[in-house]
């Protein structure tokens, strides 16, 4: 039994059935994510000013994960283009490297939650004596004069201290930070606290604050999309290559469907980027 | 079969056969590469400078990312020479895509008779 | 030339007018060589074919209303006769679930897991299963002429995923603490601070049902669109078609929100984010980073809820429109005002969702933009309904029972639909909302609404399905006992509600009588308090009148009335133009539509009826969008 259109276009619709699908799918993808973006206005607008945090990703990573999402696109495209001009050995050239660039991104992904499973915030008492080393080589200690946070990437665990790259913040003194680029400008230094001190901390995991949470929830979401993707991609480049000899048009759609998929979730990259990091 | 192809040409589909229409587009996706790459630039170094009106700093963001979206969209995914049913299909999904976001901002911002501490 | 595979003994004269649907006995062999290995678990159970996941989403679709509708009997039992123990299944609880149900009575906390489960045993693993998937999937591809849906493995695997959500649900009632309490509509902050269990397992059952219902929806869809057989145009397809079609819109584009919002939600529970947990919560023993909103739950979640209903109602419109003018012998009337209504239903059903917050502190502005929409989406509605009403004119009307439940469908549908308008309106709403009433007016809609449209479709195309009939006699003694149960259960309610009596009361509201003294205000009523127990009887006796259908859809499996010929009812659209049950692809040769779905009585011709594919030189009208 066939079911008619599956390679040959539909003349009313001038599509066929795979390509129809795939579409019906991302507009519900497109209101999945859609969704997640209203709630991330939502929150956002709904935070007291000057509570939003900017500054705590890491720009260049995500610039560089946006790069390689971009030129696997390109890739995954030429890869059809070169199915549908019969060169099968391009074709597999091209999705190796759109394989290699969802590794190299789900790669970056990983370390940029680590990085931030790493990074702490400290709530420290009054009267605490913090060692601060500058980024000059000049060491000196500071005494706090009232409770205060300190916050930055935990980089050693003493047996009676933490050892920490970043910054004190006197809730009272400092104005909050109310645009992405003052918060590029905060100085960092090797501060070292004693665990004494220390009446609470935590990371900056989905928990520490609706910003985490919707980051994470936003990219971790987007990042099972790539995997995924790729998964599909990746059959279809190995175990499931053999249909090019028995049924060319069909595979050549097959890439087309999965490649549809692909630009989709490289769009939705192309506005969390700026929405999460730069914003 | 070959009446198929005709019947496909005479549609005017992007699913053509021919080698050299293909490097036209192959052209493209090289160009719509370059611009997105040049967009992705743009929007990282707008976000250094010193832009006080957050309204204005989100509109240069989203501007360039919908005009990036709209390169993969249009290029990458042939959207632009895609048939009448999929436009409808996502037309009606960005109309009610809108609708949600817009219509529940709308009805959690605080009401003249409640002041909250904003 | 006819050839049956697994049916000889059904051979008849009236298949000779329809040569176009069978063939050739070589061919037909052919087939039977491929496909005549495939053992039992391929056949039944990992089947691809469109009529068997039809068929098992409608027996696990029954089975499951026949659960959910158990838990309201024992519900029932504790608003009427608060504290007492249950009889006969009091025990039985105990046993099962421990604590809970001390002594055979139903706690409070019991008693809300149970709405809570109600609710959504009946929404999403109930109605919409059996109305939209199981229907959908059996008489779609057949009323279209297609071979199969466009994705038959797909198909199956949306079947699968909505098992394993059906089973994480059932199984929560087994773990410590029980199901989900927070109700269906699971609101923030209690459903996220709520300490058992059964809520995780209620969201993750949520996202298993909600990707079944997407990939069902992207088939549909994709079936209806290009599957199309030549001559099938849009105008011409079955009112039944329109209505999924519709419903698969409103499912691909409603439920995705809802994912979302379970997902966040799941991450408050496990991953301690505060999505929907406002700043200055204080839960004992979590720390809550606040931000969050609750409101930003209800409006996802009502985001999918609003067009949900309509999910509910618009194939069972459908399948009492195909019903309505097969019994009346005559086209449905206003045919085009019918779709066009469908369609706009479908798109308004996405702007009116606030209406289900209005108690939430919104602004006039943004509740007077929802109660604009809420009543412009009536409009289409009444259109549709009354369409329906007006085929009844001047019908050759046969009373069998699938025509007694459509016919019963529309006062009923009609009695939910205005009932809901003072809902529709915040002022009166605020009097109104999270009353009895509320649940009178959905259950109106749902209950002798929805369901008796899907019975009215199980009594039509069981024939179909199995070859026979099922009894008239039992099937007009379901229906009676149906409808009168139905009403004395539902309309009282529309009093208590007026009368002030609150939703999700374990005790069904006796704490509120007890303030009634003569004289004072507030409080309810002893007539009020009485309807409880009314209700509750009811409610039972409706329970009794399922066993008749019960008995009856098992027994005629092979004990009903054969039928004549294929197409028994005499109607016009292209399933009944297959042999009974179609073999596997349908039709052997692509059927050619030559008319409209609902040719009957057509001056001129010999029958009274004309089937869609009855070719009589007329020439065929090539196929358009």
């Amino acid at each position: 039994m066939e079911i008619p259109y599956t390679t040959e276009p539909r003349e009313d619709t001038g599509l066929f059935n795979a390509k129809v699908g795939i579409w019906l799918f991302l507009a519900s993808e497109v209101m999945l994510f859609g969704a997640l973006f209203s709630s991330y206005i939502l929150l956002r607008v709904g935070a007291e000013p000057g509570a939003w945090p900017h500054g705590l990703l890491n720009i260049p990573l995500g610039m560089t994960n946006t790069i390689v999402l971009i030129v696997s696109s390109i890739t995954v495209v030429m890869a059809w283009a070169s199915l549908k001009m019969k060169d099968f050995a391009k074709f597999k050239m091209f999705q190796s490297i759109t394989l290699l660039c969802a590794m190299i991104f789900v790669g970056i992904k990983s370390y940029e939650y680590h990085d931030k499973f790493t990074h702490y915030e400290f709530q420290v008492k009054n009267g605490a004596v913090l060692e601060v080393h500058d980024e000059n080589g000049g060491h000196h200690e500071l005494q706090l004069k009232t409770d205060s946070v300190l916050d930055g990437h935990l980089l050693e665990t003493t047996e009676d201290g933490y050892v920490v790259h970043g910054h004190v913040i006197d809730p009272q003194a400092q104005a909050a930070v109310t645009h992405a680029w003052q918060a590029r400008e905060i100085k960092e230094d090797h501060i070292t606290v004693k665990k004494s001190d220390v009446t609470y901390k935590e990371n900056y995991g989905p928990w520490h604050n609706t910003y985490m949470a919707i980051y994470f929830t936003l990219t971790g979401l987007h990042a099972l999309h790539v995997i995924g993707g790729a998964l599909v991609i990746g059959f279809l480049w190995g175990p499931g290559a053999g249909m090019w000899k028995t049924d060319p048009e069909r595979y050549t759609n097959r890439i087309e469907i999965s490649g549809l998929f692909w630009h989709f979730v490289d769009l939705v990259w192309i506005f969390l980027f700026p929405v999460l990091y730069l914003l | 079969m070959s009446d198929k192809h005709d019947a496909q040409g005479a549609h005017g589909t992007h699913d053509a056969h021919d080698a050299h229409d293909f490097k036209q587009h192959v052209r493209r996706y090289l160009f719509v590469f370059y611009a997105l790459i040049v967009g992705t630039v743009i929007t990282v170094a707008a976000s250094w400078a010193h832009i006080d009106s957050v309204a204005l700093t989100v509109a240069i963001a989203l501007f360039i990312a919908c005009i990036k979206g709209f390169l993969v969209a249009g290029y990458f995914m042939h959207l632009m020479s895609e048939r009448k049913m999929i436009y409808g299909i996502l037309l009606a999904t960005a109309f009610f895509f809108a609708g949600l976001m817009y219509l529940t901002i709308w009805s959690m911002q605080p009401t003249s008779l409640v002041h909250m501490n904003q | 030339m006819l050839i049956m595979r697994r049916q000889p003994a059904q051979l008849t004269k009236l298949m000779s007018t329809q040569a176009a649907t069978t063939h050739a006995p070589a061919h037909a062999d052919a087939h039977d060589g491929h496909h005549g290995h495939a053992g039992f678990w391929t056949t039944y159970v990992f089947s691809t074919d469109h009529k068997v996941i039809g068929i098992q989403y409608g027996i696990t679709a029954l089975l499951f209303l026949f659960f959910g509708f158990c838990l309201m009997m024992m519900m029932r039992w504790s608003i009427a006769y608060p504290g007492k123990p249950i009889p006969i299944v009091g025990p039985l609880l105990e046993k099962v679930l421990g604590d809970v149900a001390a002594k055979g009575v139903m706690g409070p906390d019991l008693y809300n897991s149970f709405g809570a489960m109600h609710g959504t045993i009946m929404v999403f693993l109930g109605v919409v299963p059996l109305a939209f998937a199981a229907f959908g999937n059996f008489v779609v591809p057949l009323q279209i002429g297609a071979p199969d849906m466009a994705f038959p493995r797909i198909n199956m695997a949306s079947y699968q995923a909505y098992v394993v959500g059906g089973l994480i649900m059932l199984i929560s009632f087994f773990i410590p603490g029980g199901a989900a309490q927070a109700g269906w509509t699971s609101y923030s902050p209690l459903a996220t601070t709520i300490t058992t269990n059964g809520q995780t397992f209620w969201v993750i059952g949520m996202v298993f049902l909600i990707t079944s219902s997407l990939l069902g929806a992207v088939n549909f869809l994709a079936t209806i669109i290009q599957l199309r057989a030549p001559g099938m145009t849009w105008m011409r397809l079955p009112f039944f078609v329109w209505a999924q079609f519709v419903t698969g819109f409103l499912l691909l584009l409603a439920f995705p929100p809802l994912e979302a919002a379970a997902l966040m939600q799941l991450m408050d529970k496990v991953a301690g984010t505060s999505f929907f947990l406002p700043t200055g919560l204080a839960v004992v023993g979590r720390h809550i980073s606040g931000g969050g909103s609750p409101l930003l739950w209800q409006h996802l979640f009502w985001f999918l809820g609003h067009p949900e209903v309509y999910v509910l109602i618009l194939p069972a419109m459908g399948i009492v429109c195909e019903i309505i003018a097969n019994n009346t012998r005559k086209p449905i009337w206003g045919y085009k005002s019918l779709v066009y209504s469908a369609l706009t239903i479908g798109f308004l059903s996405f702007i009116v969702w606030a209406h289900h917050m209005y108690m939430t502190g919104m602004g006039t502005k943004i509740s007077t933009f929802f109660q604009t929409t809420t009543m412009i989406i009536s409009i289409p509605s009444v259109i549709i309904l009354t369409c329906l009403f007006l085929s009844l004119w001047g019908g050759s009307i046969r009373f069998n029972t699938p025509m007694l439940f459509s016919l019963a469908f529309l006062p009923m549908f009609g009695i939910g639909g205005l009932t809901g308008l003072p809902l529709g309106f915040n002022f009166s709403d605020l009097h109104l909302h999270d009353t009895y009433y509320v649940i009178a007016h959905f259950h109106y809609v749902v209950a002798p609404g929805t369901i008796f449209g899907l019975f009215a479709g199980i009594y039509y195309w069981y024939p179909k399905m199995t070859g026979r009939y099922m009894s008239e006699f039992w099937g007009k003694v379901h229906f009676t006992g149906s409808f009168i149960f139905m009403n004395a259960i539902f309309q009282p309610m529309f009093a208590q509600g007026m009368a002030g009596m609150l939703r999700r009361m374990a005790d069904g509201g006796a704490n509120y009588a007890a303030a009634s003294v003569p004289g004072a205000i507030g409080g309810l009523s002893h007539t009020i308090m009485y309807f409880n127990q009314t209700i509750s009887i009811a409610a039972w006796c409706l329970g009794l009148a399922q066993i008749p259908f019960i008995i009856n859809f098992f027994w005629s499996i092979k004990h009903g009335k054969k039928i004549e010929s294929d197409n028994p009812w005499h109607a016009t659209t292209l399933e009944w133009q297959t042999p009974t049950p179609p073999p596997h692809g349908n039709f052997t040769k692509t059927p050619v539509v030559h008319r409209g779905p609902y040719e009957y009585s057509v001056p001129g011709r010999d029958k009274d009826y004309t089937p869609q594919n009855e070719d009589d030189a007329v020439p065929a009208k090539p196929a358009r969008a």
